[in-house]
C-alpha cells in the first residue's frame, strides 16, 4: 500500500461550499460525471434553468415602457430601502427555498465574475452549462414567476415587457447558446399578443411562456387569437409551473415541503384539465404545448382521472375526438424536472404513458434546490440509448428547431 | 487502494471537518466528540459533494404528553453533514440519512498512526 501523502495532506481548496463558491466548483462532480458518461459528444438541451432577475432589477426597470412608471421604478431602486424590488409581488415561500441555508446556491451566487465583456448572468449561465454538460440552456426568471397573481394586471404588462427587452438586449446578445421563452403578460391578452409580435422572431426566442401561477382560465375566448398567432409561428407555448401560498386550497399546508410539492403541480393540473376538456388541441392542432417544472408523476394521475370521467360525461367535452390521455400524450411535451426517482417502477410507467421517447425533454432547474442533472437520464435502466439521446437533446432540437451539434466543452 | 495523509490528529479540533483529495477520490474526515469518521465525498443521492456541505445538528420536533407540538429543537448529540446540492442530511457517526437509513454514505477506511491520520481510497 502506497502512502501518497508523504509531504503532508492534500486538502481540497474548498472545504465548505457557500454562497461565494464558484458555480464550477459547486458543480465539479457534475462535470466529472458528465465526462464519464460521454456527454461531450451528446447534444444536451436544458429547457428550464433560472437566473435571479432581481439581482439586475436596477437595469430591468430602465426598460419599462411607461415613462412615469419607469421613473418611479428607477427612483425606487436607487433610493428606497426596506422594500422588495419595484413592482414584484413574490411569494412567502421564496424565503424557505434553501432549507434554512442548507443549500447555499439557492440563496445566492456571490461568486467572483471578472469578465466584463458580457452580463454577469451570461457568465454564470456559461459556467452552469459547461459544468452540467449542456449545449443550450433556456433561462427563466425567478420572482417574476409569481407576477400572474399581481393585483395590478398592468404591472405584469410593464414588467413583462421590460424583462423581455432586457433579456434580448443584455443576456441573449451575450451568447447564442442561451435561449428564452418570451414572458407573456397573460392576464392581459392583447398585450400578450403584442409580446408575440414584438419578440417572437428574435433568433434566440424559441417559444413563449405562460407562468402558470395565475387564475385566468386558459380556455377563455379572449385567448384564441393569441393561440392562433403562436401556432402560426411554429414555436411552442410553455406553461411554467410555480406555487402560490395564498392559494386558498393550500391554506392548511404549513410546511414549505408540502406546499412546494402540491403547488408546483396543482397549477398545471388545472390548466391542463381546462386545456384538454375545452378542446384546445382540436382547435389548434399544430400548437405544441410544453409543461414545465411540475415533474412527471402528475401526468399519469391526471390521464387516468380524466379518461375515467370523460367516458361517463362525454357530453360535457363534446369537442374531444379522442381520450383525454391521448391528447396529453400526443400533443403535449413535458420537461423532466423535478423527476420523481424514488419509485422506479412508477417512473417507468410514467415514461411509458407519456411516450417519453418523443415527448420528454430534459430540464435541470439549476440553480434551484431540487435541480436535476443530465446524468440522471443517462443512468435510467429502462430506456435505450436512443431514448436517452432524445430526452437529453434531440426532442428539444425537433420541437424548437435547434442545431443538434454539441457546443459545450467538458474538458476545459 | 492507496493510503493518503489527512493531517495530524492535533490539526483537528472537535467539530472540525477536512476534505482530502485522494487521487481521483475525495474523502471527508470529521472529528466529533473526540472520535474520527471518514466518508467518501459523494452523496448517496446524486454523487454531490456532500462532505463540503454545512455541518448542523439534527432537527427534532418534540411531542408532549398530550400529543401536541410547540417548537422544534436541535439534537445536541447528533451531528449532520448536509449535501449542498440538494440538502440530503446524514449522521456523521453512522453515515445514514435520518429519514431513511437505507440511504447512506460510503465509508472510507481511516487509520490513526503515530499521531497522524490516514485514509484509504
Amino acid at each position: 500500500m502506497n502512502v501518497q501523502g508523504k509531504f503532508g495532506p492534500n486538502y481540497a481548496a474548498t472545504q465548505q461550499i457557500d454562497v461565494y463558491t464558484d458555480t464550477r466548483e459547486v458543480l465539479a462532480h457534475a462535470k466529472r460525471n458528465a465526462r464519464l458518461r460521454g456527454l461531450q459528444d451528446w447534444f444536451v438541451v436544458d429547457i428550464d434553468a433560472h437566473h435571479v432577475e432581481t439581482v439586475s432589477w436596477k437595469e430591468v426597470v430602465q426598460y419599462i415602457e411607461d415613462p412615469v412608471i419607469r421613473d418611479n421604478a428607477m427612483r425606487y431602486q436607487s433610493e428606497r430601502i426596506g422594500g422588495p424590488p419595484y413592482g414584484l409581488n413574490g411569494d412567502l415561500g421564496l424565503r424557505y427555498q434553501s432549507v434554512g441555508g442548507r443549500i447555499p446556491h439557492q440563496d445566492d451566487q456571490r461568486e467572483k465574475v471578472a469578465e466584463t465583456d458580457v452580463h454577469r448572468d451570461v457568465v454564470l449561465t456559461r459556467r452552469a452549462m459547461d459544468s452540467l454538460g449542456v449545449d443550450n440552456m433556456v433561462v427563466f426568471p425567478t420572482p417574476m414567476l409569481f407576477l400572474g397573481m399581481h393585483p395590478q394586471p398592468e404591472m405584469e404588462v410593464w414588467l413583462g415587457r421590460a424583462y423581455n427587452r432586457w433579456m434580448a438586449d443584455r443576456i441573449l446578445s451575450g451568447d447564442d447558446r442561451i435561449k428564452t421563452l418570451v414572458y407573456l403578460p397573460f392576464n392581459t391578452p392583447q398585450e400578450a399578443e403584442r409580446a408575440v409580435e414584438e419578440f417572437g422572431d428574435h433568433k434566440s426566442v424559441i417559444g413563449f411562456c405562460v407562468t402558470s401561477t395565475r387564475t385566468k382560465p386558459v380556455h377563455h375566448n379572449d385567448y384564441m387569437r393569441l393561440y392562433r398567432m403562436i401556432e402560426e409561428r411554429g414555436k411552442p407555448l410553455a406553461f411554467h409551473a410555480g406555487y402560490h401560498w395564498q392559494d386558498p386550497s393550500l391554506a392548511t399546508v404549513n410546511r414549505f415541503l408540502g406546499m412546494h410539492c402540491l403547488g408546483f403541480v396543482w397549477c398545471n393540473m388545472i390548466h391542463m384539465t381546462n386545456w384538454i376538456l375545452n378542446g384546445i388541441p382540436e382547435r389548434f392542432p399544430k400548437l405544441n404545448t410544453l409543461w414545465v417544472e411540475s415533474g412527471l408523476a402528475w401526468v399519469p394521475f391526471l390521464m387516468q382521472r380524466l379518461d375515467d370521467q370523460f367516458l361517463m360525461r362525454q357530453s360535457e367535452a363534446p369537442q374531444l375526438k379522442r381520450m383525454p390521455s391521448e391528447y396529453m400524450r400526443d400533443t403535449c411535451f413535458y420537461t423532466t424536472q423535478p423527476m420523481e426517482t424514488t419509485h422506479p417502477k412508477a417512473l417507468e410507467n410514467t415514461f411509458d404513458m407519456i411516450n417519453a421517447k418523443t415527448q420528454l425533454l430534459f430540464s435541470s432547474d439549476w440553480p434551484h434546490f431540487d435541480f436535476d442533472l443530465p446524468q440522471m437520464i443517462c443512468d435510467l435502466p429502462f430506456i435505450d440509448e436512443q431514448a436517452k439521446r432524445n430526452i437529453l437533446g434531440l426532442n428539444a432540437a425537433r420541437l424548437f428547431n435547434l442545431d443538434p451539434t454539441p457546443r459545450k466543452n467538458l474538458f476545459v | 487502494m492507496n493510503e493518503y495523509s489527512a493531517g495530524k490528529v492535533d490539526d483537528y479540533q472537535d467539530g472540525d471537518r477536512k476534505v482530502v483529495l485522494c487521487g481521483e477520490a475525495e474523502v471527508g474526515v470529521f472529528r466529533i466528540a473526540g472520535e474520527f469518521y471518514a466518508w467518501h465525498n459523494r452523496c448517496a443521492h446524486r454523487a454531490g459533494p456532500v462532505c463540503q456541505g454545512r455541518l448542523m445538528k439534527r432537527v427534532l420536533e418534540p411531542v408532549d404528553a398530550d400529543g401536541q407540538v410547540r417548537a422544534q429543537a436541535y439534537d445536541e448529540c447528533e451531528d449532520h453533514i448536509i449535501c449542498p446540492w440538494h440538502g440530503y442530511e446524514f449522521s456523521i457517526r453512522t453515515g445514514r440519512h435520518p429519514g431513511n437509513e437505507r440511504v447512506r454514505l460510503r465509508k472510507a477506511e481511516l487509520i490513526v498512526r503515530d499521531g497522524e491520520i490516514y485514509v484509504r481510497a
